[in-house]
């Protein structure tokens, strides 16, 4: 077969324009990476003083902090995880060892797969139709928890159907054969032997749901003031970002990116421990 | 060989002579699905004894296996018919309570499970589901199943590790320690070896050996060599159906039948 | 010796005797409550829905089709449409993707065929970094530090060198101030393109290496290999990630509210400021001054429901169950 030196050449030219160009997307998406991370260091670290973690948000022009913020989201992140915990462990129990290749199941899937990707805003309209305008009457932080927590289910459940998947038929036939009821198979077999895929999931849910803002908007609102009331508006950190970057004046604008590297920094954190985790799980 | 031997065996008359019997398989049928994996088999497996059974791969024998603790009943589309006798009761009718039924037949599989807990839980799992046992009991309890499964020695100093972290063999014998800690009458083992080195196949069929004075044991293995060691009785299955059954010696040195002797002595497998 | 006695002491418990096993009167309640939980899934997809359309309805009857075609968004005078918010909804994500898909492509491409493999887990996990940044951070890099640098070194001298009365002055015409809809859908190109370089890279992991070893075998090229083998391999995925991508962009909030400028009328430019369904529900629901105007952004959120409940659905059926891993 003959080849034409001009065919090879140009084909030689057009992977060498391939490679440059995926080096230089691959490059570009990197940059974007540092330019961000180096303006949340830069900016954020500015942003910190004495008064960070001792003191509430302030008007502008006043001394202040990040204390409420902070507490506020601790507890918002913290009540929604607990409930996701919940209904997302049991629920994608369900799809792994009850559902089977049921309608059903098929049906739950794929709604599952919708909430994960839906936007959060949405969410928060949802809650706040539920909770603020009927049920509850007022912005509160059971409010923001919950629609926290709807986002965070679909991770966790979906990484705790396919960990359970993984298993091995022959460990929930071992524990039934000694006569163990499956339910039990579950909680002391199954989900030990899934524990740190599971835990993963948990980790991932966590970190998605640590940085949301936009349904705390009208949910949990906000709060000058430290409180432990979630019966009312409490303060978070990324709605502090919302309002203070947001606004006119330059101290407020410091707060809010000593804010974001906080929350970036718990956000990345959790996400690398997680994929560490994972990782170290996959390697045994 | 016996080159008159005939192609069929009247298996209605498999019987155990020397000692009463367990576990009495009668008229079972097996289907998953459309498919029939059993048909009509019968027999009789002896009490305190090794009962083996052998044949090509597809034969039949796992699932007998399987009916046997009624494991298929985890699994939709899967049924069985027919009577299987356990000191007089049919365990196959329907109201008869799985989990107490699982806990009177132990079984032990191919691939060693441990639980993902300690050795001492692996082995008190089980018989936490049943009694309270006060520590010094339980304690007893263990100990009694890990000498028994021939592992209480290799692992007597180290009973708070977790389980995963014995080899294959060790593995394996804590899961016929933790079969045995809720006191079965009767183990079902399931290719045991198959997945183990010679060693700690050996060491299994020890273990076995002195096992079935106080069990019935069934056997399901590929390894002629191992029935013929361990097995006072043996069944020869094909394609779903009891081709022949009787003493090990006699079918090993005189099979009834074409069809087993061929096998045995490796024309198929 | 110890084992004949141990035998001897433990008495083998009578089969009459023995008790049933703890805990198996509770096993048909697990399941219900587990099933109970899966449910909850559907009952809050189904929730929105209700809660969107309920709520949007007083919108939706007094304004009817005009609703959808006209652009005026007036709370004062109580008079709302959203045909500029459902352009700049669909603008804004179409742009992203334009840019992000070649560069979530080729950074997928890199991680799986040309990366040394030393670099390969820390590319990796710096690719997945980037999708773990909350949105709002990347808002606020938008306007604090990206939309200065745009205006300065792209958005005035594109405006400058642009012909006047040609299409091109058209589309940049406007303030140079760094925020607007191109600023904003790069923004959100940034955001989606580790989500898509993420899932097309699990995606082309499962391409079997005999394929991709007799493609090289043939003697063709790197380039080759990809884009006539194992992307074609994997088309139906590799769209359904585009379309996950689509569907993410779509709804974005935080990182186009800072940046878009927030204006309701029509665009013209590229630069022209405007606001997407996300970012004015973000920005007026709070604060909504009628309950008219809280109908109309819920009205306005059922439309967005609905556009990215379309597109999430054609991507999973292009992705078929495939997990992203």
């Amino acid at each position: 077969m003959a080849v034409s030196a001009a065919r090879v050449a140009a084909r030689r030219v057009s992977n060498g324009a391939f490679v440059v160009f995926c080096y230089l997307v691959t490059a570009i998406a990197l940059l974007f990476l540092a330019a961000v991370l180096w303006t949340l260091i830069s900016k954020g670290v500015g942003g910190f003083s004495a008064d960070t973690f001792t003191m509430d948000t302030p008007p502008a022009g006043s001394r202040g902090g990040l204390r409420n913020a902070i507490t506020g989201s601790i507890m918002l992140c913290g009540l929604a995880m607990l409930i996701a915990l919940v209904f997302g462990i049991l629920a994608g129990t369900w799809l792994a060892e009850y559902a089977g290749n049921s309608r059903y199941g098929s049906a739950v899937r794929f709604i599952n797969d919708m909430l994960l990707s839906a936007p959060s805003i949405l969410i928060g309209l949802f809650v706040w139709y539920l909770l603020v305008a009927n049920i509850i009457g007022h912005f509160s932080g059971i409010a923001g928890s919950v629609a926290l927590a709807l986002l965070a289910v679909p991770v966790i459940a979906r990484t705790t159907e396919d960990v359970l998947r993984l298993q091995p038929t022959s460990l929930r036939e071992s524990g039934i054969a000694l006569g163990t009821p499956f339910w039990t198979v579950v909680r002391k077999i199954l989900w030990r032997s899934a524990g740190s895929g599971i835990l993963t999931g948990v980790l991932l849910a966590f970190a998605r749901i640590s940085g949301e803002t936009a349904p705390l908007l009208f949910t949990a609102l906000s709060n000058q003031f430290q409180s432990f009331d979630m019966g009312h508006e409490i303060a978070s950190l990324p709605v502090v970002m919302f309002n203070d970057a947001l606004s006119a004046y330059d101290d407020l604008q410091r707060l809010a990116w000593a804010a974001a590297l906080l929350v970036s920094a718990a956000v990345l954190g959790v996400t690398i421990f997680a994929r560490f985790m994972s990782r170290e799980r996959k390697s045994t | 060989m016996n080159t008159l031997a005939p192609e069929t065996f009247d298996v209605s008359v498999a019987r155990v002579s020397t000692r009463p019997v367990k576990l009495d398989v009668q008229e079972l049928d097996f289907f998953y699905g459309k498919t029939h994996a059993l048909k009509g088999v019968s027999m009789p497996f002896a009490e305190k004894g090794v009962t083996a059974l052998i044949g090509p791969s597809g034969c039949g024998k796992s699932t007998l296996l399987r009916v046997l603790n009624r494991m298929y009943a985890l699994y939709p589309g899967q049924r069985a018919t027919g009577r299987i006798m356990l000191d007089g009761e049919d365990i196959l009718r329907p109201g008869v309570n799985l989990s107490m039924l699982r806990a009177r037949i132990g079984m032990v599989f191919q691939k060693p499970t441990p639980f993902p807990m300690s050795i001492y839980d692996n082995v008190a799992f089980g018989v936490r589901l049943y009694e309270t046992l006060p520590k010094a009991e339980m304690d007893a309890r263990v100990e009694d199943s890990l000498r028994r499964a021939a592992l209480w020695d290799e692992v007597k100093d180290q009973l708070a590790a977790s389980g995963l972290g014995l080899s294959g063999g060790q593995q394996q014998r804590l899961c016929v320690a933790r079969g045995i800690a809720v006191k079965p009458e009767i183990l079902l083992l399931d290719e045991p070896t198959s997945a183990l080195d010679p060693i700690s196949s050996a060491k299994l069929e020890e273990t076995v050996t002195q096992l079935k004075a106080d069990y019935t044991i069934i056997i399901v293995t590929h390894n002629l060599g191992q029935a013929a060691r361990v097995s006072d009785y043996t069944g020869f299955m094909y394609l779903g159906e009891l081709v022949e059954f009787g003493e090990t010696g006699d079918i090993f040195t005189k099979p009834a039948t074409k069809r087993a002797s061929d096998y045995i002595t490796g024309r198929f497998g | 010796m110890t084992e004949t006695t141990l035998i001897a002491a433990a008495p083998r418990t009578g089969v009459a005797v023995r008790v049933r096993p703890r805990g198996e009167g509770f096993e048909l309640w697990f399941e219900y409550i587990c099933c109970a939980a899966a449910t909850m899934l559907l009952v809050t997809l189904g929730g929105l829905l209700v809660s969107l359309l309920i709520g949007g309805l007083p919108a939706f009857t007094k304004f009817g089709f005009s609703f959808f075609v006209t652009s005026n968004w007036d709370p004062v005078q109580g008079v709302f449409g959203i045909a500029a918010l459902m352009l700049d909804t669909v603008l804004v994500a179409v742009l992203a993707l334009l840019m992000a898909v070649p560069i979530a492509f080729g950074v997928a491409f890199f991680l799986v065929e040309l990366c040394p493999p030393l670099l390969r887990r820390p590319i990796g996990t710096a690719v997945e970094l980037l999708a773990g940044i909350p949105s709002i951070v990347f808002g606020m890099w938008g306007l604090f530090v990206f939309g200065p640098l745009f205006a300065q070194y792209i958005e005035s001298p594109l405006m400058n060198a642009a012909p006047p009365g040609s299409i091109w002055d058209t589309l940049t015409s406007g303030v140079p101030n760094g925020t607007g809809i191109l600023s904003a859908s790069i923004i959100v190109a940034m955001m989606v393109l580790p989500f898509i370089a993420a899932t097309l890279r699990e995606l082309l992991l499962t391409v079997p290496a005999q394929v991709r070893e007799s493609a090289y075998g043939l003697g063709a090229t790197t380039g080759e290999v990809v884009m006539k083998v194992t992307l074609p391999y994997v088309r139906r995925g590799a769209i359904g990630a585009v379309m996950l991508g689509l569907g993410r962009a779509l709804g974005e909030t935080m990182a186009v509210t800072f940046i878009i400028g927030n204006s309701h009328n029509f665009p013209k430019s590229l630069f022209d400021a405007g606001a997407t369904i996300a970012s004015t529900i973000a920005n007026e629901f709070a604060e909504a001054t009628s309950p008219m105007h809280t109908a109309a952004l819920l009205a306005s959120g059922f439309i967005l429901f609905v556009i990215t409940f379309a597109v999430l659905a054609m991507a999973r059926m292009m992705l078929g169950q495939a997990r992203e891993g």
